[in-house]
């Protein structure tokens, strides 16, 4: 399958999500962001601005909360 | 379209956490925090090598101490600084699990030095992941072994003076110069590019583990953002900026390829007849063999024994005890002594019950024996409203102040002149015990002398002619 058909979608848990910024700060081409608005705990929490995301899982590493960000890949269901 | 999860919440986590109501799916680590990130790569790294049911996970003294919450593996806390000793135990007594100890850098560089460093020198086969982030983090930021010099830290406000705290303690250099750890590196979790090294490593070491190489120990320079004053992005670039250069990182040591892997040892205790010894007092005692019933008492019967060493006070409260026993009575026996082995005071809590005993300290007594007057002064008030007490009354003088019941015996005259050594005195006094509580049958009193002098016949014939003696002398 040709690589650059692949699509990943960052997804973050709004109320796992702390507001530590690391993976704002760590994603390489800055398509994460922290949003003005506080989730339950009353944290600012991380959003995907929509496009650009490589699925390098920098920001899933580099997030110390278990399952407050999870990497999907889109493919083409040739199968 | 499908969607496909490359990267989700490993399966090394359970998947909600039950340490507080409410918050059932966030750690209770702070934004931005180090051992988070590490929790993650080792979840994801244990699963990975299909470990998870056979890993032990030990989870320290600091703010990961609630590991076994998020770990979907077995998990122990240990005492502060002693998780490798335990992990040796769990590792020698079973050679097929895979012991994680996972440790800080108060845990590990200060109190808990000495343990670490010993199973790093055993080469146990462990691996021990070290969570340095330069302060004590749980306590709110104090001075660690591993803060750097000049850093401020809440003991070290002025910085750390090499002259008064001297240098940051290099763990893994330390380590690397012995013979026996296999692999040694240490990493830092902080840019995705560290944190990458970090999982390569921290796999290798976990791998070295599974093939049963040996010691490998990790060390991970993390950030504690909230003691550090400081936001995450500028915690990990103070650390890439001043810990990095101090404490380099690379791998100091990795020598498993030339090792063979360990073999599990052959234990040298029969299982069977390490429980046949522990069950040993059951089966001395069985139900069925006893012919006497078991004593009516009511609730706890608690007693105290007390005079100076060398009276006998705590053979006493052993043949009391002995002999409750012998009538299934639960027992307890607890002896408080000097170091002296004659001369000094000493004294015992024997505590009998149909049930299980509670405690067995005895701080209010039914019966106080008292064979010198410092003993009686000092235990008499703690008897209950119409307890007994027996004394000697060749060393007391008392005076009843009329709330109990209270028997006095010349226990030492009566071992002196009627048995012939004044030893025996213990055992006039065991008699009049007998005679006074009567719930309790002689048979068990005189067997309980039996056992106690097992092999000496002429003190066991000595010390049942005073145990008859002392009854007497209560008739009387």
């Amino acid at each position: 399958m040709d690589r650059k058909k692949k699509k990943f979608t960052p997804v973050i848990t709004v109320n796992e999500c702390k507001g530590c910024e690391r993976c704002v700060y760590s994603c390489p081409k800055k398509v994460l962001r922290l949003e003005n608005k506080l989730n339950s705990y009353g944290y600012r929490y991380a959003f995907y601005i929509g496009e650009g995301c490589i699925g390098c899982g920098s920001c899933f590493y580099t997030c110390p909360e278990p399952g407050a960000v999870s990497i999907y890949e889109e493919t083409e269901d040739n199968t | 379209m499908a969607k496909k999860l490359i990267y989700g919440k490993p399966s090394g986590f359970f998947d909600t956490f039950d340490r507080r109501p409410g918050i059932t799916h966030s750690t209770h680590y702070c934004p931005g925090c180090g051992h988070g990130v590490l929790h993650k790569l080792i979840a994801e790294a244990v699963a990975d090598l299909g470990m998870l049911d056979k890993t032990i996970f030990i989870c320290p003294v600091g703010c990961s101490v609630f590991g076994y919450y998020y770990f979907n593996m077995a998990s122990i806390s240990v005492p502060h600084g002693r998780a490798p000793a335990v992990a040796t135990g769990l590792v020698r007594s079973n050679p097929d699990c895979f012991v994680i100890s996972y440790q800080g850098d108060g845990d590990l560089g200060a109190i808990g030095f000495n343990e670490f460093i010993q199973a790093a020198n055993r080469g146990e086969n462990m691996a021990v992941f070290f969570v340095n982030n330069g302060v004590y983090g749980m306590t709110g930021g104090q001075l660690a072994p591993t803060t750097l010099p000049g850093q401020k830290t809440l003991t070290s406000p002025y910085g750390r003076s090499v002259e008064n705290e001297g240098y940051p303690l290099k763990v893994c250099e330390m380590v690397a110069a012995l013979d026996s750890p296999v692999y040694v590196e240490r990493t830092a979790v902080t840019s995705p590019k560290n944190i990458r090294a970090a999982r390569a490593a921290l796999r290798k070491a976990l791998t070295y583990m599974k093939e049963k190489k040996g010691f490998s120990l990790v060390e991970f320079l993390s950030g504690c953002p909230v003691n550090m004053k400081r936001s995450a992005k500028d915690t990990d670039e103070w650390i890439e900026k001043n810990v990095i250069p101090y404490f380099p990182v690379k791998c100091f040591k990795d020598i498993a390829n030339e090792r063979k892997p360990k073999q599990s040892p052959v234990g040298i205790y029969d299982k069977e007849k390490v429980k046949d010894s522990l069950l040993a007092t059951e089966k001395i005692h069985p139900s069925d063999e006893s012919e006497l019933p078991v004593p009516d008492i009511k609730g706890e019967l608690r007693i105290k024994c007390a005079g100076f060493g060398g009276q006998g006070i705590l053979s006493l409260g052993m043949l009391i005890a002995e002999a409750g026993h012998l009538q299934n009575l639960k027992a307890s026996w607890l002896p408080s002594y000097g170091p002296e082995m004659r001369g000094g005071t000493a004294n015992c809590s024997v505590v009998l019950s149909r049930e299980a005993v509670g405690s067995p300290l005895v701080k209010t007594a039914d019966v106080v024996l008292a064979m010198n007057q410092p003993s009686i002064d000092k235990f008499s008030p703690d008897l209950r409203d119409g307890g007994i007490l027996i004394y000697d009354s060749v060393n007391i003088k008392f005076d009843n102040p009329g709330k109990c019941n209270v028997y006095s015996l010349d226990a030492s005259m009566i071992a002196k002149d009627v048995i012939g050594d004044v030893r025996c005195a213990n055992s006039v006094m065991l008699g009049a015990f007998c005679e006074i509580i009567r719930s309790i049958d002689e048979k068990s009193f005189i067997s309980s002398i039996t056992n106690n002098f097992r092999g000496k016949e002429k003190v066991i014939s000595m010390n049942i002619k005073a145990f008859q003696e002392g009854r007497k002398a209560v008739r009387k």
